[in-house]
């Protein structure tokens, strides 16, 4: 592996270059994704700010979740599925040859759109799978510390302390999504990608997890993938908006402060979308 | 009122498909009883002589009237767990990577070759067994063995080819097939996000194949291992021709065995009284029975490891 390919490597984790006033997380760079032949994204270039909630918004096939999926290379994981361009994490791009995606997923971590605890391990271990991988975490009393750090930040420790042992799915919808956020943070990255994490939840669940989105914002670089532009508006502090051409490829159409893109749109296909006129 | 406004439509399809539905179930559960009743009717006689002795007397010899069934139980039993323990192992492999590893353009073929070899009749699996495995196992594989390990009782003693552990490698070679194939469909069927969940955590493929694919499809490939289980305890011929005959219970896996399927077809013409017939009608009816047992065990063990996990 190359040297410019070091920080990708397990012992970087948790090491964040970024003390400084540093103003981009995450830089991507004319990146355009393809499943198979056909092209699914093209030309797309924006930064993610540290510490801050962005929303991918757009209508249903604009690309945003291909997107999402690119900044953590688990699109690539599709079968024929391929990436061109670049995406710079602090500086050094996670396509550059001889980089390691599963070091880059250890940085950059992923919820699902529907919850997707491992159904055949409790509470406590759906928590620390991740650590499990590098070998940490070996002794229960290792586990209980990450486990109640990371349910207390995903705020589900008070509702599972007494039955960790219990498996993921005897939770509810909106339980098993929080303890999926607790799984994604116990291994410390430093950006959490959110694929539509409340779309398959009720209103009070979803409005514990854009709480947390708030929260967790003070820590870790949120990027969030919504259908839900209310949603958008509320949690997020930035937004990206992206739509399908005329030839069905998603495109990024406007980028900017939440407060702005929702009010003033400088893109007239924004202002329609935000409007409702499509999508 | 009037006529009533939701007034059942009169479904003649409907009914005799539920009836069609039912009869074929209930036939088959007739079956069973039937076939149980028979062996019990059939095997009365050595049932009433020998009693539940029979179950433990290990002398086999008509002509003086001597029938004991431990050798065959024994038989049964060994070959057919020393054949699940590694075709478990060999199928597992084979279908994770089939499913998850092989490029598509091998694994496809490859699938369809491995369906092909459930589809080889046994005593093909026999004559290979007979004239390939057997000699080899005699000049080559057996003193290997026996020059390492020579010291274990379990590899003591001559080497003649056939015997308990050539009849447990061919019935594992049949049973890699029905594990390999099966488990593959389970461990394909495994959803996506189960998978990404693991790498999403920087797992390797590896790491995902073993941390989420493989528990997630657990129930699919324990149910693949007891059925291939209940092929190798019913296997015939291919055991008969490999296994040596002989009813002796040996430690040493060299050592020629029987199993009650083996004595079954091998004395049942031969069978001249009406005892020796009800004697070998007695050792279908513990074959049949050994088979529902291990069934229902095995299913009792996969609920148990499951609930285990799921409903702690």
């Amino acid at each position: 592996m190359p040297i410019s390919a070091d920080v990708f490597t397990a012992t970087a984790r948790g090491k964040r270059s970024g003390e400084g006033p540093s103003k981009v997380q995450l830089s991507v760079r004319s990146l355009s994704a393809h499943y198979g032949k056909r092209l699914a994204i093209r030309n797309v270039s924006l930064d993610f700010k540290p510490r801050t909630v962005t929303a991918l918004i757009g209508p249903s096939g604009c690309g945003k979740t291909t997107l999402l999926r690119c900044l953590n290379r688990i699109h690539e994981v599709t079968r024929g599925a391929s990436v061109s361009g670049v995406v710079e994490l602090e500086g050094q791009d996670i396509y550059a040859p001889g980089v390691d995606p599963v070091a880059v997923r250890r940085r950059v971590g992923m919820v699902f759109q529907r919850p997707n605890p491992f159904p055949t391990m409790s509470i406590l271990d759906n928590v620390v799978a991740g650590l499990r991988l590098v070998g940490e975490c070996r002794s229960r009393g290792e586990k209980l510390e990450v486990a109640e750090r990371t349910l207390r930040l995903a705020a589900l420790w008070d509702e599972v302390k007494d039955k960790l042992d219990r498996s993921g799915l005897s939770l509810s919808g909106g339980q098993q999504q929080r303890l999926c956020i607790a799984r994604a943070l116990a291994t410390e990255p430093e950006v959490l990608l959110m694929d539509e994490p409340a779309s398959a939840l009720d209103p009070i669940s979803t409005a514990k997890i854009e709480d947390l989105m708030s929260t967790l914002a003070e820590r870790y670089t949120i990027i969030v993938v919504t259908h839900n532009m209310q949603q958008a508006a509320r949690v997020s502090q930035e937004t990206a908006f992206m739509l399908a051409g005329e030839d069905g490829v998603g495109e990024l159409v406007e980028f900017g402060p939440t407060t702005e893109l929702f009010t003033r749109p400088k893109d007239r296909r924004t202002e329609d979308y935000i409007t409702g006129r499509f999508g | 009122m009037g006529e009533p406004a939701f007034r059942p439509r009169y479904r003649v399809g409907d009914r005799l498909f539920a009836w069609a539905l039912n009869l074929s179930t209930w036939f088959y559960v007739a079956l069973i009883v039937g076939l149980f009743t028979v062996l019990l009717a059939g095997s009365w006689l050595a049932i009433k002589s020998f009693g539940l002795h029979f179950l433990v007397a290990s002398s086999w010899d008509p002509v003086t009237g001597h029938f004991g069934a431990l050798p065959f139980i024994f038989g049964t039993i060994v070959s057919s767990v020393i054949a699940i323990a590694i075709a478990a192992v060999v199928g597992i492999a084979a279908a994770a990577y089939l499913a998850e590893f092989a490029p598509p353009l091998i694994a496809r073929p490859l699938a369809f070759l491995i369906e092909l070899l459930a589809a080889v009749p046994s005593v093909v699996y026999g004559l290979w067994g007979l004239f390939v495995l057997a000699p080899v196992m005699r000049s080559a594989i057996g003193p290997a063995i026996q020059s390492k390990l020579g010291w274990l009782p379990l590899f003591s003693g001559p080497i003649y080819g056939v015997g308990m552990l050539t009849a447990s490698l061919i019935l594992a070679l049949m049973i890699v097939p029905t594990v390999a194939a099966i488990s593959r469909d389970f461990i394909e069927g495994v959803a996506v996000d189960q998978r990404e969940a693991m790498l999403a955590l920087g797992a390797t493929t590896w790491e995902t194949v073993r941390r989420a694919v493989l528990p997630a499809a657990r129930p699919g490939i324990f149910g693949a291992c007891v059925l291939a289980l209940g092929r190798a305890l019913g296997e015939t011929i291919a055991t008969t021709m490999v296994i040596g005959n002989r009813p002796a219970i040996s430690a040493s896996l060299f050592a020629p065995g029987y199993t009650l399927a083996s004595v079954i077809a091998n004395e049942f013409t031969e069978a001249t009284t009406q005892v020796y017939i009800s004697t070998l009608i007695g050792l279908g009816l513990l074959l049949f029975v050994i088979s529902i047992v291990v069934n229902a065990a095995a299913r009792i063990l996969m609920h148990t490891v499951l609930r285990n996990v799921e409903e702690r």
